[in-house]
């Protein structure tokens, strides 16, 4: 699927990176422990946590994911937003709660990958 | 033939979580730029990345100082800080002493001294207690 099927899955908004709606995803995580994304993860484009700060983005950068979500609704600030769009990476805020946005991406064919 | 390297130096600030990561951050994109394997730039930034956190966490900052040559990229990331009593106790999965506000940030689950390890080719780490911290990571290309 697409970052742009993520975000009509998620009912969620994009914050940064528009332009990027059309890059192909098919592997997700979802944490918000930062050390176990650093140590478990591998070949995930798309992040889903309910962590909101800069180190985020910067795990999300270093793991080369292209995508993360903010699950029940939280709003990245200025400086996440600002680094995100400088390393191409999407963020988007989703209403859901991070079990239920796992589930409908899972459902629609998403997979925890390795 | 004289062997090419780049050599690069970061201040780490110690009172900013906020910034922790930019090092590692500029060096994979240095890495990238110089053309290096996606494997390759990734493991160095993060085994980098968890070591800038370490340093940020519990020893007040440091300095980093990276070595690019065309066979390895060798990070040295010092610190004056605390040091490690127990070197094996800090190598084992889980085993954590960062505070309380530091897991509430995604850190300190016990992750970081064994994931450098694990991402880095070769781990050295040179530690007494109340004078710091040097630990020296050395990533090879694999032809």
């Amino acid at each position: 699927m697409t970052i742009a099927d993520v975000r009509d899955i998620l009912q969620a908004t994009v914050i940064t990176g528009e332009e990027r709606l059309e890059t192909e995803v098919h592997n997700a995580c979802g944490s918000d422990m930062m050390s176990d994304v650093l140590a478990f993860v591998k070949d995930q484009s798309v992040l889903l946590t309910g962590l909101v700060n800069t180190q985020v983005v910067r795990t999300a950068d270093m793991m080369d994911m292209v995508c993360i979500v903010f699950v029940r609704g939280k709003e990245p600030g200025p400086e996440m937003v600002e680094l995100a769009a400088d390393r191409g990476i999407v963020l988007m805020k989703s209403p859901l709660r991070m079990f239920t946005a796992c589930g409908l991406l899972y459902e629609k064919g998403l997979r925890g990958g390795n | 033939m004289r062997e090419v390297s780049i050599k690069l130096h970061y201040d780490v600030p110690g009172d900013d979580f906020t910034r922790a990561g930019e090092a590692s951050g500029l060096v994979k994109r240095k890495l990238k730029q110089l053309g290096f394997s996606p494997d390759v730039i990734r493991r160095v930034a993060i085994a980098m990345y968890e070591g800038e956190i370490n340093m940020v966490i519990h020893a007040g900052g440091g300095q980093i100082d990276v070595e690019i040559l065309p066979d390895r990229v060798t990070a040295v990331l010092a610190d004056q800080g605390p040091g490690i009593p127990d070197v094996e106790q800090a190598m084992q999965e889980g085993w954590s002493t960062a505070p309380d506000n530091v897991r509430s940030l995604g850190f300190g689950a016990g992750m970081g001294l064994p994931n450098i390890k694990k991402y880095s080719d070769t781990l050295d780490i040179a530690t007494k207690v109340g004078e710091g911290t040097t630990l020296t990571i050395t990533v090879f290309m694999k032809s």
